[in-house]
């Protein structure tokens, strides 16, 4: 087996407030391997987000990497000072976010700011940044190239600003791309068509990516495997199809129920009951345990660990107890 | 069954002309929006009408033009077999025009007052049409259309901060219930939510149609929440419809080309690992709207009388599509 180029272990973020800490992110261990396309997916307010921001360094303060270690290409680079993670942001991890307007700078054209992240990280001369900048949004898509380097971002539209950050994400040909919500802002059509790029250039490149969306029709369409979140916890983990037609935890298979698919002829749809928990509210022991339907009182108690259900990992008692499969 | 609400012609065209005197200054024209241009259906009682589209497409003009909340620019909206523009004339029939068609609202967030407490909330209607004036009255009847959406009747000393997005959308609910309407307008309800809390809101509003025999018309753009919900679906591009027809056959055999390019692009979970080819193009800015058909710029199968000629909806085997290529039966 080859190296794993994104290992997180035991990662733990913590929120300290005045009136006590938050956990955020309790104990997410996963791993991506060169080219591959791992999903995150989860409601609002699961920790997907919170994940990516880790590991490209950019927690918002007071969030703090509280244990665990975050190891790119088996380097540590969760402890490294800011400046030295400043040089492996943009050039071996890129990011792509939601919302592809606050993304981009709206006061420099899109030509500049592709060159300046091609000239921080690459050691190439302007004019050979220039070419290189047309030559990406060439790939990307976005037709007359030469001429709409010299546009600002309020002259594009939603899809091709969206193209536009995927470029940048990609200026410095990083081993890993971390993409936030890439489609949320867009309309299905071009949704589509971002996803279809996302994939293609990827393989091209040769980058893994961390996608991280609440669209599970999304991960289905691009992932191999996905990881699905709740309250700040790993619930399962495992590759895409498994997970979406063989799902072992009741949090995953209330999930995969209550989204009405194009071909189910359901007259109600499953439903979870209640809400995620606040993160100053989550329960002991299973964070799942209150709207669970099969919950047992060892899952009141006892927290569960990741455990192997067949093809996929689970973090359930049931799996434990062998009541799963 | 009869029919509840039909709309003739409908259409709404928006002024965003540059002020007065950069178009003294700087001769710029007056501008229009069509944002709903020519728009005919109807709904009957206890059905379900689905309108889909992308964003700008006119959906949410639609439920305001039906509501009340703006004047058409043409057109007429019958409700009951009345024309809603002439009852307008008078305040009384205004009055119970309103209270018998409601709306919701797509952000549960932005809807409710944060400074009023959920028993104001659901109790404004009643309390507005004067329907109910004792106090110890209106306390029961809102426990009561609390308990309808599954809420707690204690819910009602309590304000909307305190509640989740799932459970602010069931409160919005209630108050459209309040005054027992006939016609739900409901705009996107479930866009804001999370997909678990999607399926309650999804699952209420259908029990609570089955119970009170309600008729909705329901906006969204996720066409597998329409597919679940809806019974008829029409599909709008540029503010026209393009294609209107019964839920099974719109799904199963989708007519005209936008419909099929929407279907297409849908991301399912069941579908993992198939590739989708996905359409070129994006829509094109609403104040140069394409010459004839509107979606020919995308389209595969336009011709040279598809950029010239807008079709008409015409009746095809039970479905209303309008589109050159189908109606000659080239697709």
């Amino acid at each position: 087996m080859t190296t794993p180029l994104l290992e997180v272990k035991k990662l733990r973020v913590e929120f300290p407030t005045r009136r006590g800490t938050l956990l955020a992110l309790d104990d997410i261990s996963f791993d991506i391997a060169p080219g591959e396309i791992l999903g995150v997916v989860g409601e609002s307010g699961a920790g997907k987000s919170l994940t990516g921001a880790a590991i490209i360094g950019l927690l918002e303060p007071p969030g703090r990497i509280a244990a665990g270690e975050i190891l790119l290409a088996g380097q540590r680079i969760d402890n490294l000072p800011y400046e030295q993670m400043r040089a492996i942001r943009g050039r071996r991890i890129g990011a792509i976010f939601q919302d592809p307007l606050t993304s981009l700078n709206p006061l420099y054209t899109i030509g500049r700011q592709l060159t300046e992240t091609i000239l921080t990280h690459l050691p190439v001369s302007a004019d050979e940044a220039r070419s290189r900048a047309i030559r990406l949004l060439q790939e990307t898509g976005i037709p007359a190239a030469e001429q709409r380097l010299d546009q600002y971002p309020h002259q594009f539209s939603g899809g091709m600003r969206q193209r536009v950050v995927i470029a940048l994400a990609l200026a410095a040909e990083p081993q890993l791309i971390v993409a936030d919500e890439p489609t949320t802002a867009l309309d299905v059509s071009i949704q589509a068509q971002i996803i279809a790029l996302l994939k293609r250039l990827c393989k091209q490149h040769g980058a893994a990516v961390m996608l991280v969306t609440h669209d599970m029709g999304v991960i289905a369409e691009t992932c191999d495997r996905v990881a699905v979140m709740y309250a700040g916890r790993i619930g399962e983990i495992g590759p895409v199809h498994d997970v979406i037609h063989k799902p072992a935890h009741p949090y995953t298979v209330g999930l995969m129920g209550s989204i009405p698919a194009m071909d189910d002829t359901r007259e109600r749809l499953l439903q979870i009951d209640g809400a995620m928990p606040r993160l100053n509210a989550i329960p002991s022991g299973c964070a799942f345990n209150p709207r669970c339907t099969k919950v047992m009182e060892r899952c009141r108690n006892e927290r569960p660990e990741l455990l192997d259900a067949g093809p996929t990992r689970a973090a359930c008692w049931l799996v434990g107890a062998g009541e799963v499969r | 069954m009869t029919t509840l609400v039909e709309v003739k012609d409908l259409a709404k065209t928006f002024d965003v002309s540059p002020p007065w005197l950069n178009r003294v200054l700087e001769r710029k024209p007056r501008q229009f929006v069509h944002a709903v241009d020519g728009l005919s259906f109807s709904i009957r009682k206890g059905r379900t009408l689905a309108l889909v589209g992308e964003s700008g497409c006119g959906k949410s003009t639609v439920a305001r033009l039906l509501v009340g909340l703006y004047e058409p620019t043409r057109g007429q909206v019958f409700f009951d077999g009345q024309d809603t523009g002439v009852l307008k004339s008078s305040a009384a029939n205004l009055r119970s025009l309103r209270r018998r068609m409601q709306m919701i609202f797509q952000d549960p967030y932005a809807s409710l007052n944060p400074r009023w407490k959920v028993l104001d909330i659901v109790g404004e209607p009643l309390r507005e049409h004067g329907l109910i004036g004792d106090v110890a009255v209106l306390r029961d009847k809102v426990g009561e259309l609390l308990r309808s959406v599954g809420l707690a009747t204690a819910d009602m000393e309590k304000f909307p901060h305190q509640f989740s997005g799932g459970q602010r959308q069931r409160i919005s609910i209630a108050r459209a219930l309040a005054t027992q309407p006939e016609f739900l307008v409901c705009d996107e309800p479930t866009s804001a939510l999370d997909v678990s809390v999607q399926a309650q809101v999804l699952n209420i509003m259908k029990d609570l149609q089955r119970q009170q025999g309600l008729t909705y018309l329901f906006i969204s753009h996720n066409l597998a929440v329409v597919r679940h919900v809806s019974d008829e679906v029409g599909v709008m591009y540029l503010g026209r419809l393009v294609e209107l027809a019964d839920k099974a056959e719109l799904f199963a055999r989708p007519r005209h080309p936008y419909t099929r390019m929407l279907l297409d692009a849908i991301p399912d979970i069941h579908m993992s690992g198939s590739a989708r080819t996905p359409v070129q193009g994006e829509v094109p800015n609403p104040l140069q709207p394409p010459s004839g058909c509107a979606f020919h710029p995308r389209c595969p199968h336009a011709n040279a009388r598809c950029a010239e000629e807008r079709p008409a909806m015409r009746e095809l085997s039970g479905v209303r599509v309008a589109c050159h290529a189908v109606q000659e039966g080239r697709i």
